[in-house]
Protein backbone atom coordinates (compact mmCIF):
# COMPACT_ATOMS: atom_id res chain seq x y z
CA UNK A 1 0.00 0.00 0.00
CA UNK A 2 1.44 3.55 -0.80
CA UNK A 3 1.04 6.41 1.76
CA UNK A 4 1.54 10.05 1.48
CA UNK A 5 2.05 11.06 5.35
CA UNK A 6 2.01 14.81 6.21
CA UNK A 7 3.84 15.06 9.67
CA UNK A 8 4.40 18.67 11.89
CA UNK A 9 8.09 18.63 12.80
CA UNK A 10 9.47 20.93 14.93
CA UNK A 11 12.71 21.69 16.32
CA UNK A 12 16.33 21.25 14.87
CA UNK A 13 16.27 22.50 11.21
CA UNK A 14 12.34 22.56 11.43
CA UNK A 15 10.33 25.52 12.80
CA UNK A 16 7.60 24.18 12.94
CA UNK A 17 5.84 22.69 9.91
CA UNK A 18 4.37 20.06 7.94
CA UNK A 19 6.66 17.98 5.68
CA UNK A 20 5.32 15.61 3.27
CA UNK A 21 6.60 12.00 3.25
CA UNK A 22 6.12 9.17 0.56
CA UNK A 23 5.38 5.48 1.76
CA UNK A 24 5.68 2.72 -0.51
CA UNK A 25 5.25 -0.63 0.78
CA UNK A 26 3.18 -0.08 3.82
CA UNK A 27 1.74 -3.41 5.22
CA UNK A 28 -2.28 -3.76 6.22
CA UNK A 29 -1.00 -6.32 9.17
CA UNK A 30 1.04 -3.11 10.42
CA UNK A 31 0.34 -1.00 12.96
CA UNK A 32 0.13 2.64 12.93
CA UNK A 33 3.52 2.67 14.64
CA UNK A 34 5.44 0.08 13.04
CA UNK A 35 4.31 2.30 9.87
CA UNK A 36 5.99 5.11 11.56
CA UNK A 37 9.03 3.07 12.22
CA UNK A 38 9.48 2.07 8.75
CA UNK A 39 9.50 5.43 7.88
CA UNK A 40 11.58 6.33 10.73
CA UNK A 41 14.41 3.57 8.91
CA UNK A 42 13.81 5.07 5.37
CA UNK A 43 14.85 8.95 6.96
CA UNK A 44 17.77 7.10 8.83
CA UNK A 45 19.20 5.37 6.05
CA UNK A 46 18.82 8.87 3.76
CA UNK A 47 20.70 10.17 7.19
CA UNK A 48 17.62 12.73 7.94
CA UNK A 49 16.72 13.01 11.39
CA UNK A 50 13.77 10.60 12.58
CA UNK A 51 10.10 11.67 13.42
CA UNK A 52 9.94 11.94 17.25
CA UNK A 53 6.58 10.31 18.59
CA UNK A 54 6.07 8.40 22.22
CA UNK A 55 5.36 5.16 22.02
CA UNK A 56 5.84 2.60 25.42
CA UNK A 57 3.80 -0.88 25.91
CA UNK A 58 2.24 -0.99 22.37
CA UNK A 59 -0.44 -2.59 23.51
CA UNK A 60 -2.98 0.02 24.70
CA UNK A 61 -2.91 0.37 28.39
CA UNK A 62 0.31 2.44 29.33
CA UNK A 63 -0.88 5.66 27.67
CA UNK A 64 2.42 6.90 26.02
CA UNK A 65 1.33 6.96 22.80
CA UNK A 66 -0.73 10.34 21.56
CA UNK A 67 -0.93 11.77 17.64
CA UNK A 68 -3.82 13.42 16.27
CA UNK A 69 -4.31 11.43 13.43
CA UNK A 70 -6.65 13.57 10.35
CA UNK A 71 -8.15 15.87 13.59
CA UNK A 72 -8.85 13.00 15.58
CA UNK A 73 -6.60 11.72 19.14
CA UNK A 74 -5.52 8.25 18.70
CA UNK A 75 -7.30 8.33 14.95
CA UNK A 76 -10.43 7.27 13.11
CA UNK A 77 -11.50 4.25 15.33
CA UNK A 78 -13.73 4.42 18.58
CA UNK A 79 -12.07 3.12 22.37
CA UNK A 80 -8.68 2.06 20.97
CA UNK A 81 -4.94 4.03 21.35
CA UNK A 82 -2.48 4.85 18.45
CA UNK A 83 -0.77 1.72 19.17
CA UNK A 84 -4.19 -0.51 18.59
CA UNK A 85 -4.60 1.13 15.44
CA UNK A 86 -3.88 -0.84 11.94
CA UNK A 87 -2.90 -0.24 8.32
CA UNK A 88 -5.79 -1.87 7.57
CA UNK A 89 -8.07 0.72 8.29
CA UNK A 90 -6.38 2.86 5.23
CA UNK A 91 -7.00 2.97 1.47
CA UNK A 92 -4.40 2.39 -0.90
CA UNK A 93 -3.08 5.83 -2.15
CA UNK A 94 -4.59 7.56 0.76
CA UNK A 95 -3.31 10.96 2.69
CA UNK A 96 -2.54 11.26 6.69
CA UNK A 97 -2.42 14.36 8.76
CA UNK A 98 -0.35 13.79 11.82
CA UNK A 99 -0.17 16.61 14.24
CA UNK A 100 0.56 16.41 17.93
CA UNK A 101 -1.76 16.81 20.61
CA UNK A 102 -2.44 21.04 21.07
CA UNK A 103 -3.11 22.65 24.58
CA UNK A 104 -1.02 25.25 25.98
CA UNK A 105 -0.61 22.96 29.50
CA UNK A 106 1.09 20.54 26.21
CA UNK A 107 4.09 21.99 25.06
CA UNK A 108 5.30 20.47 21.82
CA UNK A 109 9.35 18.96 22.77
CA UNK A 110 10.19 18.04 19.32
CA UNK A 111 7.85 16.68 16.42
CA UNK A 112 4.98 14.55 17.26
CA UNK A 113 6.10 14.64 21.44
CA UNK A 114 4.51 17.46 23.91
CA UNK A 115 4.86 17.17 27.29
CA UNK A 116 2.27 15.89 29.27
CA UNK A 117 3.61 16.75 33.41
CA UNK A 118 0.96 18.85 33.56
CA UNK A 119 -0.96 15.35 34.45
CA UNK A 120 1.91 14.45 37.01
CA UNK A 121 1.51 17.16 39.08
CA UNK A 122 -2.62 16.77 39.20
CA UNK A 123 -2.01 13.44 40.42
CA UNK A 124 0.71 14.63 42.41
CA UNK A 125 -1.93 17.24 43.99
CA UNK A 126 -4.49 14.41 45.46
CA UNK A 127 -4.62 11.41 42.75
CA UNK A 128 -3.35 8.99 45.87
CA UNK A 129 -4.21 7.38 48.73
CA UNK A 130 -2.59 7.87 52.05
CA UNK A 131 -1.85 4.59 53.62
CA UNK A 132 0.76 3.46 56.35
CA UNK A 133 3.44 0.52 55.29
CA UNK A 134 3.33 -2.11 56.93
CA UNK A 135 1.68 -5.81 55.87
CA UNK A 136 -0.68 -6.14 53.00
CA UNK A 137 -4.73 -5.32 54.14
CA UNK A 138 -6.60 -8.76 52.86
CA UNK A 139 -8.29 -7.92 49.91
CA UNK A 140 -11.50 -8.45 50.69
CA UNK A 141 -11.38 -6.66 54.34
CA UNK A 142 -13.89 -4.18 53.50
CA UNK A 143 -16.63 -5.05 51.47
CA UNK A 144 -17.70 -2.97 48.69
CA UNK A 145 -20.73 -3.24 46.36
CA UNK A 146 -20.06 -5.24 42.99
CA UNK A 147 -21.85 -1.80 41.19
CA UNK A 148 -19.83 0.65 42.72
CA UNK A 149 -16.95 -1.39 42.35
CA UNK A 150 -17.29 -1.51 38.53
CA UNK A 151 -17.93 2.55 38.40
CA UNK A 152 -14.74 3.07 39.89
CA UNK A 153 -12.91 0.23 37.64
CA UNK A 154 -14.64 2.15 34.55
CA UNK A 155 -13.09 5.81 35.84
CA UNK A 156 -9.66 3.73 36.98
CA UNK A 157 -8.95 2.47 33.16
CA UNK A 158 -8.17 6.20 32.44
CA UNK A 159 -4.36 5.79 31.38
CA UNK A 160 -3.84 9.15 31.12
CA UNK A 161 -2.77 9.77 27.88
CA UNK A 162 -4.04 13.28 27.38
CA UNK A 163 -6.67 12.47 24.37
CA UNK A 164 -9.20 14.39 26.24
CA UNK A 165 -7.28 17.31 26.28
CA UNK A 166 -6.19 17.45 22.79
CA UNK A 167 -10.23 16.52 21.40
CA UNK A 168 -11.63 19.30 23.81
CA UNK A 169 -11.85 22.69 21.86
CA UNK A 170 -10.90 24.25 25.23
CA UNK A 171 -8.02 22.23 26.10
CA UNK A 172 -9.88 20.90 29.36
CA UNK A 173 -8.56 18.12 31.31
CA UNK A 174 -11.84 17.62 33.31
CA UNK A 175 -12.40 14.23 32.03
CA UNK A 176 -8.85 13.13 33.38
CA UNK A 177 -9.38 14.51 36.71
CA UNK A 178 -12.81 13.74 37.11
CA UNK A 179 -12.08 10.01 36.37
CA UNK A 180 -9.13 10.13 38.74
CA UNK A 181 -11.43 11.83 41.34
CA UNK A 182 -13.91 9.03 40.70
CA UNK A 183 -12.19 6.37 40.68
CA UNK A 184 -10.92 6.81 44.24
CA UNK A 185 -13.85 8.82 45.88
CA UNK A 186 -15.85 5.87 45.13
CA UNK A 187 -14.03 3.34 46.80
CA UNK A 188 -13.53 3.51 51.01
CA UNK A 189 -10.07 3.95 51.04
CA UNK A 190 -10.31 6.76 48.69
CA UNK A 191 -13.42 8.16 50.39
CA UNK A 192 -11.39 9.17 53.37
CA UNK A 193 -9.50 11.92 51.58
CA UNK A 194 -12.28 12.72 48.95
CA UNK A 195 -13.05 17.21 49.75
CA UNK A 196 -9.34 17.40 50.12
CA UNK A 197 -8.54 15.65 46.78
CA UNK A 198 -10.95 16.90 44.85
CA UNK A 199 -9.96 20.88 45.79
CA UNK A 200 -6.17 20.08 45.58
CA UNK A 201 -6.67 18.23 41.95
CA UNK A 202 -9.10 21.08 40.31
CA UNK A 203 -6.80 23.86 41.60
CA UNK A 204 -3.69 22.24 39.91
CA UNK A 205 -6.23 21.90 36.99
CA UNK A 206 -6.58 25.38 36.91
CA UNK A 207 -3.16 26.28 37.42
CA UNK A 208 -1.46 24.13 34.79
CA UNK A 209 -3.94 26.44 32.59
CA UNK A 210 -6.03 23.95 30.74
CA UNK A 211 -9.88 25.24 29.84
CA UNK A 212 -12.91 24.87 31.37
CA UNK A 213 -15.26 22.57 30.09
CA UNK A 214 -18.37 23.60 28.69
CA UNK A 215 -20.08 19.83 27.75
CA UNK A 216 -18.88 19.21 24.21
CA UNK A 217 -18.24 15.55 25.07
CA UNK A 218 -15.50 14.94 22.10
CA UNK A 219 -13.30 13.71 25.28
CA UNK A 220 -15.61 10.92 26.03
CA UNK A 221 -16.18 10.24 22.51
CA UNK A 222 -12.17 10.61 21.69
CA UNK A 223 -11.28 8.77 24.80
CA UNK A 224 -9.51 5.05 24.03
CA UNK A 225 -11.00 4.06 27.31
CA UNK A 226 -14.26 5.12 26.53
CA UNK A 227 -14.82 7.46 29.97
CA UNK A 228 -17.93 8.79 30.70
CA UNK A 229 -18.60 12.40 31.39
CA UNK A 230 -20.44 11.16 33.99
CA UNK A 231 -17.24 11.32 35.72
CA UNK A 232 -17.11 15.09 34.83
CA UNK A 233 -20.86 15.86 36.45
CA UNK A 234 -19.54 13.60 39.91
CA UNK A 235 -16.27 15.64 39.96
CA UNK A 236 -18.24 18.36 40.15
CA UNK A 237 -20.69 17.17 42.88
CA UNK A 238 -17.37 16.12 44.75
CA UNK A 239 -16.26 20.02 44.33
CA UNK A 240 -19.95 21.49 45.33
CA UNK A 241 -19.53 19.06 48.57
CA UNK A 242 -16.57 20.37 49.24
CA UNK A 243 -16.69 23.45 48.88
CA UNK A 244 -19.64 24.10 50.98
CA UNK A 245 -20.04 21.26 52.85
CA UNK A 246 -15.80 20.22 53.78
CA UNK A 247 -15.59 20.98 57.42
CA UNK A 248 -12.55 22.54 57.06
CA UNK A 249 -12.86 26.55 55.89
CA UNK B 1 -14.91 35.25 52.25
CA UNK B 2 -11.66 34.29 50.78
CA UNK B 3 -12.78 30.82 50.17
CA UNK B 4 -16.07 32.07 48.22
CA UNK B 5 -14.07 34.33 45.84
CA UNK B 6 -11.07 30.89 45.45
CA UNK B 7 -14.65 28.95 44.69
CA UNK B 8 -16.18 31.55 41.88
CA UNK B 9 -12.92 31.79 40.14
CA UNK B 10 -11.77 28.32 39.81
CA UNK B 11 -12.36 25.97 36.59
CA UNK B 12 -16.16 25.04 38.52
CA UNK B 13 -17.02 27.90 39.89
CA UNK B 14 -17.03 29.98 36.96
CA UNK B 15 -18.72 27.02 34.76
CA UNK B 16 -21.53 27.07 38.36
CA UNK B 17 -22.45 31.15 37.97
CA UNK B 18 -23.15 30.05 34.00
CA UNK B 19 -25.24 26.74 34.84
CA UNK B 20 -27.29 29.04 37.86
CA UNK B 21 -27.86 32.24 35.62
CA UNK B 22 -28.43 29.87 32.60
CA UNK B 23 -31.58 28.01 34.35
CA UNK B 24 -33.13 31.14 35.78
CA UNK B 25 -33.10 32.79 32.33
CA UNK B 26 -34.45 29.40 31.13
CA UNK B 27 -37.43 30.04 33.82
CA UNK B 28 -37.86 33.19 33.05
CA UNK B 29 -38.30 32.30 29.37
CA UNK B 30 -40.83 30.81 30.59
CA UNK B 31 -42.60 33.64 32.22
CA UNK B 32 -42.04 36.07 29.38
CA UNK B 33 -43.60 33.43 27.01
CA UNK B 34 -46.84 33.40 29.19
CA UNK B 35 -47.40 37.01 28.78
CA UNK B 36 -46.53 37.11 25.11
CA UNK B 37 -49.29 34.63 24.84
CA UNK B 38 -51.81 37.63 26.06
CA UNK B 39 -51.17 39.17 23.01
CA UNK B 40 -53.03 36.42 20.86
CA UNK B 41 -56.15 37.08 22.77
CA UNK B 42 -58.92 38.93 20.49
CA UNK B 43 -59.45 41.28 23.17
CA UNK B 44 -58.14 44.81 21.63
CA UNK B 45 -54.44 44.31 23.95
CA UNK B 46 -56.51 44.35 27.08
CA UNK B 47 -55.09 41.35 28.51
CA UNK B 48 -51.75 41.92 27.32
CA UNK B 49 -51.34 45.63 28.25
CA UNK B 50 -52.96 44.83 32.09
CA UNK B 51 -50.37 41.86 32.25
CA UNK B 52 -47.55 44.84 31.12
CA UNK B 53 -48.88 46.76 34.21
CA UNK B 54 -48.52 44.16 36.36
CA UNK B 55 -44.93 43.08 35.35
CA UNK B 56 -43.78 47.11 35.86
CA UNK B 57 -45.87 47.92 39.32
CA UNK B 58 -46.10 44.60 41.31
CA UNK B 59 -43.04 44.86 43.96
CA UNK B 60 -42.11 41.21 43.83
CA UNK B 61 -42.28 41.12 40.30
CA UNK B 62 -40.04 44.34 40.34
CA UNK B 63 -37.37 42.88 42.45
CA UNK B 64 -37.29 40.14 40.32
CA UNK B 65 -36.49 41.91 37.81
CA UNK B 66 -33.52 43.33 38.75
CA UNK B 67 -31.66 39.38 39.74
CA UNK B 68 -32.82 38.63 36.11
CA UNK B 69 -30.75 42.08 34.71
CA UNK B 70 -27.89 40.78 37.03
CA UNK B 71 -28.49 37.85 35.56
CA UNK B 72 -28.68 38.34 31.97
CA UNK B 73 -25.32 40.92 32.25
CA UNK B 74 -23.55 37.55 34.70
CA UNK B 75 -24.23 35.34 32.56
CA UNK B 76 -22.50 37.89 29.58
CA UNK B 77 -19.37 38.82 31.40
CA UNK B 78 -18.62 35.44 33.03
CA UNK B 79 -19.21 33.55 29.63
CA UNK B 80 -16.95 35.93 27.62
CA UNK B 81 -14.55 35.25 30.11
CA UNK B 82 -14.68 31.59 29.91
CA UNK B 83 -14.64 31.60 26.19
CA UNK B 84 -11.21 33.86 26.32
CA UNK B 85 -9.76 31.59 29.07
CA UNK B 86 -10.50 28.42 26.88
CA UNK B 87 -9.00 30.18 23.61
CA UNK B 88 -6.14 30.95 25.04
CA UNK B 89 -6.12 26.94 26.53
CA UNK B 90 -6.21 25.86 23.22
CA UNK B 91 -2.95 27.51 22.48
CA UNK B 92 -1.49 29.68 20.00
CA UNK B 93 -1.47 26.51 17.10
CA UNK B 94 -4.47 25.11 16.45
CA UNK B 95 -5.19 21.85 14.12
CA UNK B 96 -4.56 21.59 10.42
CA UNK B 97 -7.66 18.88 10.42
CA UNK B 98 -10.51 19.46 12.88
CA UNK B 99 -12.92 16.66 13.48
CA UNK B 100 -16.68 17.82 14.92
CA UNK B 101 -19.06 15.38 15.09
CA UNK B 102 -22.80 16.58 14.02
CA UNK B 103 -23.97 16.73 17.90
CA UNK B 104 -21.18 18.91 18.92
CA UNK B 105 -22.03 21.58 16.95
CA UNK B 106 -24.50 23.44 19.03
CA UNK B 107 -22.08 23.27 22.06
CA UNK B 108 -19.30 24.17 20.03
CA UNK B 109 -20.53 28.09 19.15
CA UNK B 110 -22.24 28.78 22.66
CA UNK B 111 -20.17 31.70 22.67
CA UNK B 112 -20.83 33.62 19.49
CA UNK B 113 -24.25 32.40 19.48
CA UNK B 114 -24.68 34.16 23.12
CA UNK B 115 -23.02 37.45 22.03
CA UNK B 116 -25.40 37.45 19.19
CA UNK B 117 -28.88 36.67 21.23
CA UNK B 118 -27.15 39.61 23.67
CA UNK B 119 -27.16 42.20 20.66
CA UNK B 120 -31.03 41.03 20.63
CA UNK B 121 -31.70 41.76 23.73
CA UNK B 122 -30.29 45.01 23.81
CA UNK B 123 -32.93 45.95 20.74
CA UNK B 124 -35.23 44.33 21.96
CA UNK B 125 -35.05 45.88 25.40
CA UNK B 126 -34.99 48.92 23.19
CA UNK B 127 -37.50 48.56 21.15
CA UNK B 128 -40.45 47.62 23.87
CA UNK B 129 -38.59 47.47 27.68
CA UNK B 130 -37.62 51.14 27.17
CA UNK B 131 -40.49 52.12 25.75
CA UNK B 132 -43.06 51.05 28.46
CA UNK B 133 -40.66 52.40 31.20
CA UNK B 134 -39.79 55.72 29.61
CA UNK B 135 -41.14 56.29 26.28
CA UNK B 136 -44.25 58.36 25.22
CA UNK B 137 -46.93 55.63 25.26
CA UNK B 138 -50.75 56.75 25.31
CA UNK B 139 -53.16 55.63 28.37
CA UNK B 140 -55.85 53.62 27.81
CA UNK B 141 -58.61 52.49 30.40
CA UNK B 142 -60.20 49.32 30.64
CA UNK B 143 -63.70 48.04 32.95
CA UNK B 144 -63.20 47.49 36.29
CA UNK B 145 -59.07 48.69 36.81
CA UNK B 146 -58.71 51.44 38.84
CA UNK B 147 -55.59 53.02 36.81
CA UNK B 148 -55.07 53.55 33.16
CA UNK B 149 -52.75 51.80 32.24
CA UNK B 150 -49.96 52.37 28.94
CA UNK B 151 -50.81 50.97 25.81
CA UNK B 152 -47.95 48.36 24.93
CA UNK B 153 -50.07 46.89 22.94
CA UNK B 154 -50.45 49.57 20.10
CA UNK B 155 -46.98 49.41 20.17
CA UNK B 156 -46.53 45.44 19.72
CA UNK B 157 -48.64 45.36 17.19
CA UNK B 158 -47.35 48.08 15.03
CA UNK B 159 -43.75 47.02 14.91
CA UNK B 160 -45.50 43.57 14.05
CA UNK B 161 -46.80 44.94 10.80
CA UNK B 162 -43.28 45.72 9.62
CA UNK B 163 -42.40 42.63 7.66
CA UNK B 164 -38.52 43.29 8.62
CA UNK B 165 -38.95 43.02 12.37
CA UNK B 166 -41.19 40.23 12.06
CA UNK B 167 -38.27 38.32 10.00
CA UNK B 168 -35.72 39.57 12.99
CA UNK B 169 -37.85 38.47 15.93
CA UNK B 170 -38.13 34.79 13.94
CA UNK B 171 -34.53 34.73 13.37
CA UNK B 172 -33.50 35.94 16.53
CA UNK B 173 -35.67 33.09 18.07
CA UNK B 174 -33.99 30.56 16.08
CA UNK B 175 -30.83 31.15 17.26
CA UNK B 176 -32.22 31.39 21.23
CA UNK B 177 -33.41 27.87 20.50
CA UNK B 178 -30.04 27.24 19.28
CA UNK B 179 -28.18 28.29 22.19
CA UNK B 180 -30.42 25.97 24.46
CA UNK B 181 -29.94 23.30 22.21
CA UNK B 182 -26.92 23.01 23.86
CA UNK B 183 -27.56 25.48 27.17
CA UNK B 184 -30.39 23.27 29.22
CA UNK B 185 -28.60 19.63 29.50
CA UNK B 186 -25.05 21.40 29.68
CA UNK B 187 -26.67 23.14 32.97
CA UNK B 188 -27.71 20.58 34.55
CA UNK B 189 -24.75 18.78 33.69
CA UNK B 190 -22.04 20.98 35.14
CA UNK B 191 -24.22 21.20 38.68
CA UNK B 192 -23.16 17.80 38.73
CA UNK B 193 -26.83 16.97 37.88
CA UNK B 194 -25.98 13.41 35.54
CA UNK B 195 -27.59 10.47 36.43
CA UNK B 196 -29.12 7.40 34.38
CA UNK B 197 -32.09 7.52 35.88
CA UNK B 198 -33.13 11.29 34.91
CA UNK B 199 -30.41 12.70 32.58
CA UNK B 200 -32.29 11.07 29.49
CA UNK B 201 -35.34 12.74 30.74
CA UNK B 202 -33.11 16.56 30.96
CA UNK B 203 -31.84 15.56 27.58
CA UNK B 204 -35.63 15.07 25.90
CA UNK B 205 -36.91 17.82 28.11
CA UNK B 206 -34.39 20.69 26.85
CA UNK B 207 -34.06 19.48 22.97
CA UNK B 208 -37.91 20.23 23.23
CA UNK B 209 -38.02 22.87 25.25
CA UNK B 210 -35.13 24.36 22.86
CA UNK B 211 -37.51 23.98 19.72
CA UNK B 212 -41.08 24.79 21.47
CA UNK B 213 -40.29 27.25 23.59
CA UNK B 214 -39.02 29.55 20.84
CA UNK B 215 -41.32 28.54 18.00
CA UNK B 216 -44.29 29.99 20.54
CA UNK B 217 -42.55 33.24 20.80
CA UNK B 218 -41.40 33.58 17.01
CA UNK B 219 -45.37 32.71 15.92
CA UNK B 220 -46.43 35.54 17.77
CA UNK B 221 -45.00 38.23 15.54
CA UNK B 222 -45.81 36.24 12.26
CA UNK B 223 -49.85 35.44 13.52
CA UNK B 224 -49.95 39.15 14.39
CA UNK B 225 -48.45 40.06 10.72
CA UNK B 226 -50.35 37.66 8.94
CA UNK B 227 -53.57 39.13 10.57
CA UNK B 228 -52.94 42.49 10.58
CA UNK B 229 -54.22 43.18 13.77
Amino acid sequence: MKLTLKIWRQGGKYKGEFVTYQLDNVNEHMSFLEMLDVLNEQLIEKRETPVAFEHDCREGICGTCSLVIDGRAHGPMQGTTTCQLHMRHYKEGETIVIEPFRARAFPVIRDLVVDRSAFDRIIQAGGYVSVNTGQAQDANAIPIEKDQSSRAFDAAACIGCGACVAACPNASAMLFTSAKVSHLALLPQGAVERKRRVQAMVAQMDKEGFGRCSNVTACEAECPKEISVENIARMNREYLGAVFAGETV
Amino acid sequence: MGWFSKFLTSSIGQKTVMALTGIFLILFLVVHLIGNLQLLKDDGGEAFNLYAYFMTHNPLIKTVSYLLYASILLHAVQGIMLWRNNQSARGAQGYAVNHVRPRERASRNMAWVGIIIFVFILLHLYQFWFQMHWGNLVYVEYEGTIHPVKDLYTLVAESYQNSGFVLFYVISMAVVGYHLWHGFWSAFQTLGLNHRKYTPVIRGLGMAYAVIVPALFAVIPVWMYVMGT
